[in-house]
Order: C-alpha cells, then sequence, then structure tokens
C-alpha cells in the first residue's frame, strides 16, 4: 500500500512548487514555533518514558517520524472517502497497521534494540501527535503538505526527546549514549549521580524548562496555552 | 474482599495512572485549565474505561489466548493470537470513544464544544490503552479487572481535577511571564508526581 503511495503524492502536487512556502512553513514550523510537545502539548507520555537513556530516544523519534509521515500520507489520500463517523478506527487501523511494520523490521534487523524498545514501539499508536495531526491536519489537506507535516512533527518531536534525554542520560548515569563523560576525578571528589533524574519528574522539570528558555526567546508563543 | 478494596485504593493513589506510570499527560495537562472542562474530561475518561478495559478482558480471553479458541472447535486449541491485542484493544477503545462522541455531543453540545479536539483523543489517551495492557500483563481476573478499571479512572479523574484547581489558583500568583500556562503546568505535574510518590508502600 505505502509503495503505491509514495508514488503518487507528488503527482497530486505538480501544479504547485514541491517545497513551496506552504509546504515549507509544513515542514519546518514543528520543529520550533509549533513544536507538538511543548506548543501543541502532544505526545508527552512517551517522551517521559523514553528520554531516561539517548539511543532509545533517537530510535524512537525515528519511529514516530516515519509513523505520522506515512499515516497523514495514506489518511490524505482517501480522506474524502472516510465516513466522519468512523473516521477515528480507520485513522487507528492504519497507525496500528505501520507500527506494527515498525515493529516487524526494528525486531529483524536489530534484534537487541528491538528487545529494549517493545513497549514503546506499540506505544505509538496511543502517541497523541500522529492522531491529532491526522486529526487536524491531514483530514483536511493534499498528501504531499500532510507527508511534509507528519516528517515535521515527527522531528520536533524528535528535538524535544533528544535534548532531554542528553541532560538525563549526562547528570543521572554520567554517561552518553553509553560512553562515559564524566571523569572518574569527579567521583573520586564526591561526585555523585543525581537520583532524581532517572525518575520520571525530572522528565516533566526538563521540558517545562525548556517551554520557560523557548518562550522567553520567542514572546509570540506566550499565552499561546 | 479486602484484596479487591487494597486493590481499588492502590490504583488510585499508590499506582496513580497519571502519577506514577505518567500515561494520559496529553489531554491531562491541555484540559486542566478549568476545573469544570477538567471534570467532564475525567467522567468521559471513567465511563471509556469501565467499559473498555472489561470488554478487553472478555476479547483476550475468548478469542486471543492459547487455547482461548477452542470453544469454537478443539482443533483450534493451540492458536495463539496474542500478537494482534494491539489492534483488537484499540479497536474496542476507539468504537466506545465514538459512542461516548455521539452522546455528549447530543446530549450536552456545550462540553462537546469545551473538550473540542481532546474528545477525539481520549481514543489515544494511553491511560486507557495503558490500562488494557496492565490488565494483560499482570494476569487480572474478571472482578479484578472491573475493580482496577474503576480504580485507575477515579485516578486520573482525581489527578485532572486537582491539576485543575491548582492552575484556577495560579492566575493570581505572578509566574515569570514565558513560564505561564504550559511550563509551570509541567513543573507542577512533576511536584505533585513527586508527593503521589509518598503513598508508595501503603497497604491497607
Amino acid at each position: 500500500m505505502s509503495v503505491e503511495t509514495t508514488v503518487e503524492a507528488p503527482k497530486a502536487t505538480k501544479k504547485e512548487a514541491l517545497f513551496s512556502k506552504k509546504n515549507r512553513r509544513a515542514l519546518f514550523d514543528p520543529l520550533d514555533d509549533n513544536n507538538p510537545i511543548t506548543v501543541q502539548v502532544l505526545g508527552i507520555c512517551s517522551a517521559l518514558a523514553v528520554t531516561v537513556q539517548v539511543k532509545p530516544a533517537m530510535i524512537m523519534a525515528v519511529g514516530l517520524t516515519f509513523v505520522a509521515a506515512f499515516s497523514s500520507l495514506i489518511i490524505a489520500l482517501i480522506r474524502d472517502s472516510i465516513p466522519g463517523r468512523i473516521r477515528m478506527i480507520v485513522q487507528l487501523i492504519i497507525v496500528a497497521l505501520l507500527v506494527t511494520l515498525v515493529d516487524q523490521v526494528l525486531k529483524a534487523y536489530m534484534f537487541d534494540v528491538s528487545k529494549k524498545l517493545s513497549v514503546f514501539v506499540g506505544l505509538i499508536i496511543t502517541n497523541c501527535i500522529v492522531m491529532g495531526r491526522l486529526e487536524a491536519f491531514a483530514m483536511a489537506q493534499k498528501p504531499w503538505p500532510a507527508f511534509l507535516d507528519g516528517i515535521g512533527n515527527g522531528l520536533g518531536y524528535g528535538i524535544i526527546l533528544v535534548v532531554v534525554a542528553v541532560f538525563r542520560e549526562v547528570f543521572g548515569a554520567g554517561t552518553l549514549l553509553g560512553f562515559k563523560v564524566i571523569p572518574q576525578w569527579f567521583y573520586d571528589h564526591g561526585y555523585v549521580n543525581n537520583g532524581l533524574m532517572v525518575l520520571p519528574p525530572a522528565a516533566l522539570f526538563l521540558i517545562g524548562i525548556y517551554i520557560w528558555w523557548q518562550r522567553s526567546r520567542n514572546t509570540k508563543l506566550v499565552n499561546v496555552s | 474482599m479486602e484484596h479487591y478494596l487494597n486493590m481499588f485504593i492502590k490504583a488510585i493513589f499508590v499506582e496513580n495512572v497519571v502519577f506514577a506510570f505518567f500515561l494520559g499527560m496529553c489531554s491531562f495537562l491541555a484540559v486542566s485549565k478549568k476545573v469544570k472542562t477538567a471534570f467532564g474530561l475525567g467522567l468521559a475518561v471513567i465511563f471509556v474505561m469501565v467499559l473498555t478495559t472489561p470488554l478487553n478482558y472478555l476479547i483476550l480471553e475468548y478469542m486471543l489466548k492459547p487455547g482461548a479458541l477452542s470453544w469454537i472447535s478443539p482443533s483450534l486449541a493451540d492458536v495463539d493470537l496474542t500478537f494482534l491485542a494491539f489492534i483488537l484493544f484499540i479497536s474496542t477503545i476507539a468504537g466506545a470513544v465514538q459512542l461516548v462522541e455521539m452522546v455528549v455531543e447530543k446530549f450536552t453540545p456545550a462540553l462537546y464544544n469545551a473538550l473540542g479536539i481532546f474528545l477525539p483523543l481520549i481514543t489515544v489517551n494511553c491511560s486507557i490503552l495503558g490500562a488494557s495492557l496492565f490488565m494483560q500483563e499482570r494476569e487480572y481476573s474478571f472482578a479484578e479487572t472491573a475493580v482496577f478499571s474503576v480504580g485507575s479512572g477515579i485516578g486520573f479523574f482525581l489527578a485532572i481535577v486537582l491539576l485543575a484547581a491548582i492552575r484556577e489558583r495560579l492566575r493570581y500568583s505572578k509566574i515569570p511571564e514565558p513560564l505561564q500556562g504550559l511550563g509551570i503546568a509541567m513543573i507542577i505535574t512533576g511536584l505533585m508526581g513527586m508527593a503521589f510518590l509518598s503513598f508508595s508502600g501503603i497497604q491497607l
């Protein structure tokens, strides 16, 4: 299914430039000004759960970007033939299908990573970013902008995840991507890893502080929500 | 009886879906600006959770588990369909939410408008799928599942109403401008989570 649809996508918008201003906005806005986590308040559950270490956070971001992009694309292609009353079920089935695909690919080619992530990959189904963007954007847009919007939101989610995970891994465990970054010398002189960073509340504090920083830099976001 | 009461209390306080597992955060943060809408969403979540978790239990028990299909014909006894659990659980939940959406739209349009996009998003409220998955993982019996789903629903309700009450009070406090709204809500949720950590270990 997805093979056919990717071929069709550019054809539908031939009249419009592939990266027109509107399309660029769909792709880049979610990275900062319209970030799914800090501005749209979507997808926070998994941001708290997978950010204890950097590596799972990165793989989770890639998986989510894939699912968000292709589910947006497929929904945008068939949006006119979905009856309004059962749209959520149709959306969820497509999302669940793509998540199963990601899960199977991870199992086949990266078994050790998949073992670490198994629960989180399943949780992409209930990640509000995917559903939220389908409801808010893909249901009313052409396939190509919807696809870009999916990629943009996945990347915006990934940025926050990696930033939070870097802080939590460095200060909580003294490592980065599994390598030791805080020198032994520190520990010898009484430095102790911050136990709070490993607990879920730390992710909330870090995202809260990130929002504070983002909004003090970009004042038009103040009072958005 | 005491066992069930204990489970009920545990699901509300000790293992609160929001503060202990951080499930359902999206709607938790976005719909907690006013106590009234938070109240409505909390009730909707209790309703959907109580409806779907026992239903998913029946699906798991009589359709998916190895040997569950033997009531159709003995030759199906060793079919294991548990890999379909995700898709079937989420379909049940989506169906139930659609039902709730239609009922709310018809009878209380004001609440329907206030909840906006977050009503369809109950479907992807992780706490509801989470409850079904915990039920599967912990191998509850039917009665335990029912008690657990009521407790979890009330736990979410309690959490969202508490946060909404705090945020209503916050309107009168002087918070740095960029931190207002979502930023301070995140930090408060973190503090509430730490407070709820102190319930751990309590047993009736």
